[in-house]
């Protein structure tokens, strides 16, 4: 006999967590899905479902006591004008913070995956990363004070001689005010740039997977770079663009510190349903209001899935 | 005649290394013609420089007379087919045929036409509908040739377009792509590190190693009378001889191919070279030996020296370690230019 054939062949019999495991992948699929689907299923899908009913409770308004016979009062309530101009300013700061994300996010986003190889490729995910290592509070505080009257935009456009154009700016009705920082433009600066890597990161994965041979191609049977934008490239990230704008739309929908810190006082959905539930004690008006951004979410998926958004997926 | 393409004293450095280093070239109008080489020897850099996708570190380039210096990729009048094909995969096989005549605004109906039409040119009619996902290799190769010629190039590039089939889909394809040239009549410049795919198809053939250009010729003539140790060696895995062999074997001093097919196996003589078998390896159609020289007898080969033989699959093969005489044609010693 040879060496090579020597030895049992079998390594070592018996039974085994692994083994058994091995036998029945089904169990070990199981034993994968439980804690997710428990946290998923129970936690976060009950609440949600917990919240949506308390929407359709209303509240007695002499007493304060909240009525448990299901109605639609509450959800009228939102179409008040106090309230349905609160839904439209929360949609138009989303809207606005999501679009100028995309147009900042996506040369960087472009950059670091075309370009930035080995060390780039690690600064940049660490330039994207870093600012979410800090509290976010530290970071809107650093931003009220950098748009503030003395703040240092101001007086860098002083120093460039350019202080009469934020002036200007500053003057014009709905997006300026006294500063940048308690005008609607500072509350946009500060959204676009705390939401910011939410928007990069999946831009930068959609573009990753766009072979370089697309765009040579396309350039290559007479395209233009701009219509290779337009016909390639775009199309290709917009799954990831989209992907981004859930993040920087639905953040924006619910977020209510950064409108309570820089801006005017003006009331956002998400500063909405913190009042209601907290002080005023209304607890189905702020449930009805959390369901817009999520009535909202679902109308946009749906829309940019009609528009073909997943199609590149 | 103008040359359609033609490289003057180009080349393209990245850094230290000199991907194409000096190259001149001219490419006949309606030529087949290939670029063969071993992968970093320059044969895909100097396609990119055609196509407009690297730009020259020093010398000139021109189409059809017309320097392309400073012109990018979309102002040439060449189209590509990719090695990995890069067809666009959110957009259907007609669409994608259609991309480069959409880009120059020819209009919808008109250019579904065109497309349907060029794919059906391809043996691949009613295929429009389909995601490029969803076809097989050698039909996404198609599209691919579809969407390059549907915008009647004057010159096609192909960058080993072949390699990712299988065998018997590449052979097919290499006769395909034969005809496909003779019927259009456009330039191909075929890019390959195969030389029996260089060989097989092209008019003339472009060897290239560390980014020079070795020798060009026809295929019959590279393959024959190879100028350089390098091509002798790539081309056909020839018998590279150095000079003290081929004198001993009766030519100058001077490096010499001796092709392993133009070797006959004889018996043992004194007046033939002797040696022993030390390896042999089955190709099918035939078994390629390796036999170690003994020296000495009526020829003065170094003893030691390898000489690689082809015997045919009908001839009777000696075993591995048994003595064979070996014979040839003395014009089947070539002797090489440079070397």
């Amino acid at each position: 006999m040879t060496a090579v054939a020597e030895g049992a062949p079998v390594r070592e019999a018996g039974g085994g967590l692994s083994d058994t495991l091995w036998r029945r992948p089904r169990l070990l699929l199981l034993l994968l899905l439980a804690p997710p689907l428990l946290w998923l299923g129970i936690i976060y899908l009950g609440s949600l479902f917990a919240l949506l009913a308390q929407s359709f409770f209303s509240i007695d308004e002499f007493s304060g006591v909240i009525d448990r016979t299901p109605t639609l009062k509450t959800y009228g309530e939102l179409l008040r004008p106090a309230n349905l101009d609160i839904i439209w300013r929360t949609l138009a700061m989303s809207a606005a913070v999501t679009v100028a994300s995309v147009g900042v996010a996506f040369p960087i986003a472009y950059y670091a995956a075309r370009y930035a190889r080995g060390r780039w490729k690690a600064l940049f995910y660490l330039g994207v990363m870093l600012p979410l290592w800090s509290s976010y509070l530290v970071k809107v505080y650093a931003w009220k004070l950098i748009l503030a009257k003395e703040g240092i935009l101001g007086w860098a456009f002083e120093g460039v001689g350019l202080g009469w154009l934020l002036d200007a700016f500053l003057s014009v009705p709905g997006i300026g005010g006294n500063s940048l920082s308690v005008s609607p433009t500072g509350t946009f600066i500060v959204f676009v740039y705390v939401w910011l890597p939410y928007m990069i990161l999946p831009i930068q994965a959609a573009l990753e997977r766009v072979p370089g041979s697309l765009v040579e191609a396309s350039g290559d049977l007479g395209a233009s770079p701009a219509q290779t934008f337009r016909h390639v490239l775009w199309p290709l990230a917009l799954p990831g663009v989209v992907a981004g704008s859930i993040f920087t739309f639905s953040l924006t929908l619910g977020d209510y510190i950064i409108p309570q810190i820089v801006g005017t006082s003006a009331r956002f959905i998400g500063l909405a349903v913190y009042q209601y539930q907290g002080t005023a004690g209304n607890v189905p008006l702020a449930a009805a209001f959390a369901v817009v951004p999520i009535v909202v979410m679902g109308i946009y998926l749906w829309i940019a899935k009609r528009m073909g958004a997943f199609d590149a997926l | 005649m103008t040359a359609a393409v033609s490289f003057r004293g180009v080349s393209r450095h990245f850094g230290p290394v000199r991907a194409v280093d000096g190259v001149d070239l001219d490419i006949a109008e309606g030529e087949f013609f290939a670029m063969l080489g071993p992968s970093g020897s320059g044969k895909t850099t100097c396609l990119r420089l055609i196509a407009g996708f690297e730009r020259p570190t020093a010398g000139d380039i021109r189409l059809f007379g017309q320097s392309v210096a400073g012109l990018p990729p979309y102002k040439r009048a060449v189209n590509t087919v990719f090695q990995d094909y890069a067809l666009f995969p959110h957009l259907n096989v007609l669409d994608n045929v259609a991309y480069g005549l959409m880009i120059a605004g020819v209009g919808k109906a008109e250019r579904h036409r065109r497309a349907e039409e060029a794919l059906g040119l391809m043996a691949l009619p009613g295929y429009g509908a389909r995601k490029p996902s969803e076809l097989s290799g050698g039909q996404r190769q198609r599209v691919a040739l579809a969407r390059a010629l549907v915008n009647r190039p004057r010159v096609l590039l192909l960058d080993e377009p072949l390699g990712a089939l299988d065998l018997k889909l590449r052979e097919q394809m290499q006769d395909e792509l034969k005809t496909l040239q003779r019927r259009v009549g456009i330039t191909f410049v075929f890019v390959t590190h195969d030389q029996g795919e260089a060989l097989s198809m092209a008019d003339r053939v472009a060897v290239f190693s560390d980014g020079r250009i070795q020798q060009v010729g026809n295929p019959d003539e590279v393959y024959r009378r190879p100028r350089t140790r390098f091509v002798a060696d790539f081309v056909g895995s020839s018998n590279v001889l150095p000079p003290e062999v081929t004198r001993g074997l009766g030519g100058p001093a001077a490096w010499a191919s001796l092709r392993p097919e133009s070797v006959v196996l004889t018996p043992v003589k004194d007046v033939v070279p002797v040696g022993v078998v030390t390896s042999a390896r089955y190709l099918g159609s035939a078994t390629r030996l390796v036999v170690r020289m003994e020296g000495g007898g009526a020829h003065g080969v170094p003893p030691g020296t390898e000489i690689a033989v082809l015997v045919g699959a009908e001839r009777a093969l000696p075993e591995v370690g048994g003595r064979v005489g070996l014979a040839w044609n003395p014009e089947a010693l070539h002797v090489l230019e440079a070397a």
